[in-house]
């Protein structure tokens, strides 16, 4: 075991209550520096939950967010703004029903997603409209920024369509590429190969390990599919009713009967004792 | 489906890095296309001779006089010269993104898209209106026959151009920003006592009243915004207009400063940089050794007032362009997914509103200066609901169609005052002038039917790496507050 200071997300007892819902329990976990973290359970487990609680668009009820910057920076999500943890922290995320600009281009998306960078090239606006203080070639920078992630993507030659054009596989590699235009230390999946083929799922995967490897981005998803769960992460975080199950190596989640009863179904010999306890 | 995968991206990355016009190497042939211009202005004067130089009328004794109008066939040869040289200049600087357009084509091998005849419209409309906004005065004066006659036409033409700068501010708020401002009025009303109140209190010129006027109504958005910031749609829309009804209420109970209901009179009237626009010594008419007539400021109003709108399309064109309008249109398709990029979402939008509202205290202190008088009455719902009715007709978001739309709802009514013929069918007792609003109310409801989105309904992309296509309405997303 790793000891926590290689931590770049650190998860301590967080609970998001509805009402009277307990969404998420007391949930304790850790995403380490430069590896693929996999949150899974069933539908309705509290996985998109605790998204929002790391990306700030719910404030938990109770916990601790801790995320540590490679030079050793720390900042509390739960008591940023939410436009600051993506700005400050450097957390992005993907949703789960994609949400592109779809009136705007490919490559107005990926500006949008440098805007605190370019606000500053631009005098906070006023230099800009001078046009004073070269914002220019900062422009340029970014749009070659987003050429190189375009095309890292496969979609350089569709940069001036506008991304409700595309297909879904392609939104959905855009949506990514838009989130690391942002140069994040984390990156929050919520089911990324949702709706994918095989083909694109494969190369979704191929995508999301180039980004660990080149960009020194750790990852954090939500997944359903788990042949791209047990192909890709590192560690496996099981969610069922907002607890915490199970925690491990995605062999041990494999064979964890707990997580096996919960999730991926019970063994075949363990049926009839099953249908007993609830009366079918 | 190729594109999909990476490896058959075409290596154009160098080809053409253009992030708009201006960046692309803009090789004017400047000799052709004045020569170019000259040929297609001495082919008008060879057709406008016969047609528009001489006129015959009869004269008193039952003669025929002959009419010599060189003026007209200038001011058109003029034109021609004018547009042409200007579309030749477009046009040649369009051309290396086009040659571009043409090289990725080919490299790509997708499939070939020309541009698209909505952004062709643009680009020949904007020299065109720009061309006939100019030398309106003077194309009204050669029409109405003298200075004074032409009064009427050019009172409209300023009427009109305040409401495109309007359409224009609030086009920020609405079609940029996607937030729906019934009340843009208030800020309307807020330019214009600004101007009153500081010129008559103060002695202040027009000059400095101005930004004033402009930096008091920019506050005001700020306030305004503050409230608003967390509603959406119809809420949004109700406070807007709860907001405008405000500002007139105030205008019209805090009589101690706004004089109430009467309003405020004799408001100081515009100067030609200091010499008063007046008869005798000391006057603009005076000092250039002209007739003095009444119509020197009014046509000086008429070029003010297109300047200033020019500036507000302009500075609006630029903001697009800049990380801060791209948020504006990102805040409009999608407010969640700015807010996980980073994007500070009650600055962009408190932007929108001050930069809104600050064109429109612009137009209000214009309106001041022209009117001389101003009262609450001036301020009312019905025009934050026209100004709005421009935006939308005109197509949220696009700078020529709210221009077209202006003319068409301000100039629209005006010109169905003409309708003499229909009482030809009608018989003599018919008054054209009462079924006037009637049918201009057909006619937008027929617009609507057939251009739901607005005249312009294309978005033209801000960015572009290598061609420029118009992205479709259908796809651009209207905001919801």
């Amino acid at each position: 075991m790793r000891s926590d200071a290689d931590a770049v997300l650190t998860v301590e007892h967080l609970t998001m209550r509805f009402g009277g819902l307990v969404a998420v329990n007391d949930l304790s976990f850790l995403c380490r520096r430069g590896d693929i973290t996999a949150l899974i359970g069933p539908n309705g487990a509290g996985k998109t939950t605790v998204f929002n609680c790391i990306t700030g668009f719910y404030r938990p009820t109770e916990g601790m967010m801790t995320l540590r910057q490679p030079e050793g920076g720390e900042f509390l999500l739960e008591r940023l703004p939410g436009h600051a943890i993506n700005w400050r922290a450097k957390v992005a995320r993907t949703f789960q029903n994609i949400r592109l600009f779809s009136g705007m281009t490919v490559l107005e998306n990926l500006l949008v997603a440098q805007h605190n960078r370019l606000m500053r090239a631009s005098g906070f606006t006023v230099g800009g409209v001078l046009g004073i203080g070269g914002y220019g070639r900062s422009e340029r920078a970014a749009i070659e920024k987003a050429s190189a992630w375009l095309e890292r993507v496969g979609l350089l030659d569709r940069a001036d369509d506008p991304a409700g054009d595309l297909p879904y596989g392609a939104q959905r590699r855009l949506e990514i590429a838009r989130a690391m235009c942002t140069d994040p230390v984390l990156l929050c999946l919520d089911e990324p190969a949702a709706g994918l083929n095989p083909r694109e799922s494969h190369e979704l995967n191929t995508l999301l390990l180039s980004i660990r490897e080149r960009d020194g981005t750790s990852l954090l998803l939500i997944e359903h599919d788990m042949s791209v769960v047990m192909e890709l992460s590192d560690h496996v975080v099981v969610l069922d009713y907002g607890t915490k199950i199970a925690d491990g190596l995605p062999e041990e989640i494999r064979n964890d009967a707990k997580v096996i009863a919960a999730y991926l179904g019970v063994e075949d010999e363990e049926v009839e004792e099953v249908e007993a306890e609830v009366g079918v | 489906m190729s594109a999909v995968h990476p490896t058959s991206v075409a290596p154009t990355g160098d080809a053409a890095l253009a992030t708009d016009r201006e960046a692309a190497p803009a090789r004017v042939d400047l000799g052709a296309a004045f020569k170019d211009a000259a040929l297609a202005a001495l082919v008008t004067l060879g057709l406008a001779f016969p047609i528009l130089a001489l006129r015959t009328r009869e004269g008193p004794t039952g003669g025929l006089i002959l009419d010599q109008r060189w003026g007209l066939v200038a001011i058109a040869c003029g034109i021609v010269f004018a547009v042409r040289l200007a579309l030749r200049l477009a046009g040649l600087r369009a051309l290396p993104s086009r040659k571009a357009t043409r090289k990725a084509v080919v490299a790509t091998g997708a499939a070939a898209a020309a541009a698209s005849p909505a952004l062709r419209f643009e680009q020949a409309a904007l020299p065109l209106f720009l061309g006939v906004a100019i030398f309106f005065p003077a194309i009204a004066y050669l029409a109405a026959g003298g200075l004074t006659e032409s009064r009427y036409w050019v009172d409209l033409g300023i009427l009109i151009l305040t409401y495109v700068m309007l359409g224009w501010g609030l086009n920020i708020v609405v079609g940029l920003a996607g937030l729906l401002d019934l009340g843009y009025v208030a800020f309307y009303a807020v330019g214009a006592y600004s101007y009153a109140l500081l010129a008559i209190t103060f002695g202040l010129s027009f000059w400095i009243c101005l930004p004033l006027a402009g930096i008091l109504a920019a506050f005001w958005g700020i306030i305004l915004g503050f409230p608003v910031l967390r509603l959406r749609g119809d809420y949004l829309a109700i406070v807007t207009l709860a907001f405008g009804e405000i500002i007139r209420l105030v205008l019209i109970n805090w009589v101690d400063v706004t004089g109430g209901g009467a309003g405020i009179s004799s408001i100081p009237r515009v100067s030609f940089f200091g010499l008063p626009f007046q008869a005798g010594e000391g006057g603009f008419a005076a000092q250039f050794g002209l007739d003095f007539s009444p119509m020197h400021r009014i046509i000086f109003l008429y070029y003010l007032i297109l300047a200033l709108a020019l500036v507000t399309n302009f500075v609006t064109m630029r903001l697009r362009r800049l990380p801060v309008g791209r948020a504006w249109e990102a805040l409009r398709e999608d407010e969640i997914a700015c807010r996980s990029l980073g994007i500070n979402t009650t600055n962009t939008k408190l932007t929108a509103f001050a930069i809104g509202a600050m064109f429109g205290g612009f137009a209000g202190s214009f309106f001041a200066v022209r009117q001389g008088f101003i009262s609450p009455e001036s301020f009312n719902f019905l025009e934050s609901a026209t100004i709005l009715a421009i935006v939308v007709l005109g197509g949220m978001g696009s700078q020529i169609g709210v221009a077209i739309a202006a003319i068409a709802i301000i100039g629209g009514p005006e010109m169905l005052r003409n309708l003499g013929f229909l009482k030809a069918v009608f018989g003599e007792q018919f008054d054209p002038n009462e079924y006037r609003l009637l049918l201009f109310g057909l006619a937008m409801a027929a617009m609507m039917v057939w251009r739901p989105r607005g005249l312009i309904s294309v978005r033209e992309p801000s960015v572009i790496l290598r061609e420029r296509k118009a992205i479709s309405g259908s796809l651009v997303k209207e905001g919801h507050g």
